[in-house]
């Protein structure tokens, strides 16, 4: 288990590194000057030559990609075009709302999709089954960005129980819509996931082997049937995270919520490229570390993974 | 010949699914002969018509210029299905190139484009898009340049899966072993047996391409207007919810239905192909890992 832990850790840092990379030349090889765009429009050539030197911009690529990765060290993403604001001090400030918003939906796509797939598969309702899977695969194809505004629709214009957008300085009446947005497509898959997995594990040799010796029929679901299920519910959580990332882009645009998502979208409109940068390149870190804690507690829960790593 | 008949028996068994070729037939042909229901095109201003509810003249309604919604919807059907085609053709040519690549040569070429493909995964897909179409120029030609690009990593993460296991076979080594040429080995004799799961792959990715470049056209970054897009139509529609809320339905609505389709045609391809499929991909958890990823817009 130490020798795989260590294995995916040390996989952490070409991708890191490739992460950083790519960022840079993304933002490198845009059309036009930084630095005519910082100037505004009114500018003399002496102004002009002052910012490219402050940006560095009048210094070859390669010496422009180190001092790069020298600010990436402090923690220093650049400032905003538009403001003037540290790029990292807006990421602080947003950053724990968007993570408010994904782990509401991610705590609702849990709980909701697996009763829903435990349901599914259940014998005891068997008219469920249809309906519930049906449902599931509309949820997996409904854009997030359309089902929001339905939503906003049914629940704010027709019936004025919630409030459409904004951030309500921390209320729950705010973030239920939103979370139940983003949370829709990956509820879905988990109910599918769930009632699939309960299905065949049911058929499992290590399942009838609990039979056989005489378990309770409670005891071989909770025991053996949960956890053999449940096992593909923590891969969709894990793989699902950078849908959520995403997900919050569209969800939070729509919903005026004050996190992340929105802040690169109102920064891509205005083209402001160190934000965009830095968001961008802060948000594929937090994803690349969440899919490592992923990997590995994986390879916890089920012996087989890092049995085959081993291979 | 009989595998191909067992397979169009097997597929029209499962009704989700051909309902859903049904859906996607009638969506191709009516943007195929878009100009022969819609001959004034989807453009016509008609100011004394604007903001007309759903009615036999206008199925879907008209919009703030007077603009004939269903027209509009179909027109645009003709951007997202194109873009979605021509997007996932250059992830499949990209994914086979790279995939076949790394799965036949092995060692240090395979662990270089590995790495590359994990670097691609590493960006939460739209948040990556997003990043690249601020970049370019937008337009419909970057657009499906960029979300066929990106997609080249899971194209090419199933084709090397495949190369290595069938470059095992015992008829691949005789192949070898009487002479064939790499490319030969590769095109004749591997490549063949990377093609089913290559379709069902290509196909459920269409589902996610379609809901990518709606939600970048519904952001502004897909194509510009006055090109119809079913995206742009929804965010164009938000602010006369109140008082025009089938602006915002209708597109929504047809962009679901093609999106689902996709995944049914997708999953009843791949369930006829391998009945054996399903109950895998079920015990593994694949089915939830690809769609993970596929959902990012891969």
């Amino acid at each position: 288990m130490a020798g795989y832990t260590l294995k995916r850790i040390l996989l952490l840092f070409p991708t890191l590194f490739g992460v950083v990379t790519v960022t840079f030349f993304l933002m490198y090889v845009i059309p036009g000057d930084p630095a005519l765009a910082l100037a505004g429009e009114r500018y003399d050539q002496q102004t002009l030559d002052n910012i490219r030197k402050e940006l560095g911009l009048d210094q070859p690529v390669i010496v422009q990609y180190f001092k790069y990765l020298g600010r990436l060290a402090r923690f220093d993403l650049g400032r905003s075009f538009t403001t003037g604001r540290a790029v990292s001090d807006s990421i602080r400030e947003r950053f724990p709302k968007t993570v408010i918003l994904a782990l509401s939906a991610m705590l609702l796509a849990v709980t909701g999709g697996v009763l829903a797939g435990i349901l599914g598969a259940w014998g005891r309702f068997p008219w469920l089954g249809r309906p519930l899977m049906g449902l599931s695969l509309v949820g997996v194809s409904i854009p997030v960005f359309w089902l929001g505004l339905i939503l906003i629709y049914i629940f704010s214009i027709k019936l004025s129980l919630l409030p459409p957008s904004g951030y309500g300085g921390g209320s729950v009446r705010y973030l239920i819509l939103p979370a139940v947005t983003l949370s829709f497509a990956s509820m879905a898959t988990i109910a599918r996931v769930t009632r699939s997995g309960f299905l065949e594990a049911g058929n499992e040799d290590f399942v009838r082997t609990a039979r056989a010796k005489g378990l309770g029929e409670s005891a071989i679901v909770g025991k053996h049937l949960f956890r053999n299920a449940l096992i593909p519910v923590v891969t969709i959580v894990g793989t699902d995270f950078g849908s959520y990332l995403s997900g919050a882009v569209l969800t939070e645009s729509i919903f005026g919520w004050p996190g992340l998502g929105r802040y690169v979208v109102q920064a891509v409109l205005k083209r402001d490229f160190p934000v965009i940068q830095g968001s961008v390149l802060f948000m594929a870190v937090i994803f690349v570390l969440v899919n490592l804690v992923v990997d590995i507690s994986y390879g916890f829960i089920d012996p087989r993974v890092r049995l085959k790593e081993k291979d | 010949m009989d595998g191909w008949r067992r397979f169009i028996r097997d597929f029209s068994r499962n009704r989700m699914a051909a309902g859903g070729l049904v859906f996607l037939i009638l969506i191709v042909l009516a943007a195929a002969f878009a100009g022969l229901i819609f001959p004034d095109g989807a453009d016509e201003i008609d100011l004394d018509n604007a903001l007309r509810s759903p009615s036999a003249v206008h199925p879907f309604g008209t919009d703030p210029f007077g603009r004939d919604l269903l027209a509009r919807v179909i027109y645009g059907a003709r951007i997202s299905l194109g873009v979605g085609f021509l997007a996932r053709t250059i992830s499949l040519l990209l994914g086979l190139f790279f995939g076949t690549v790394a799965g036949y040569f092995g060692g240090r070429t395979d662990s270089i484009i590995m790495r590359l493909a994990d670097i691609t995964f590493a960006f939460p897909a739209l948040l990556l898009l997003i990043a690249v179409m601020a970049v370019v120029s937008p337009g419909m030609i970057s657009l499906f340049t960029v979300l066929g690009a990106i997609g080249w990593a899971s194209m090419a993460r199933l084709v090397r899966s495949r190369v290595i296991s069938v470059k095992e076979y015992e008829y691949v080594e005789a192949a070898r072993a009487a002479g064939a040429g790499h490319l030969k080995l590769a095109g004749k004799y591997i490549l063949p047996q990377c093609v089913s799961p290559v379709i069902v792959v290509y196909t459920l990715g269409l589902g996610m391409i379609v809901m990518a470049e709606a939600s970048l056209s519904f952001l502004g970054l897909g194509v510009q207007p006055p090109l119809p897009s079913w995206g742009r139509m929804i965010s164009n529609g938000i602010v006369f919810m109140r008082s025009a809320p089938w602006l915002t339905l209708f597109p929504g609505l047809v962009l679901t239905a093609t999106i689902c389709s996709f995944n049914l045609v997708g999953d009843g391809i791949r369930d006829a192909l391998d009945p054996g499929s399903k109950r895998i991909a079920a015990r593994t958890g694949k089915e939830g890992m690809i769609r993970g990823r596929l959902q990012q817009g891969l």
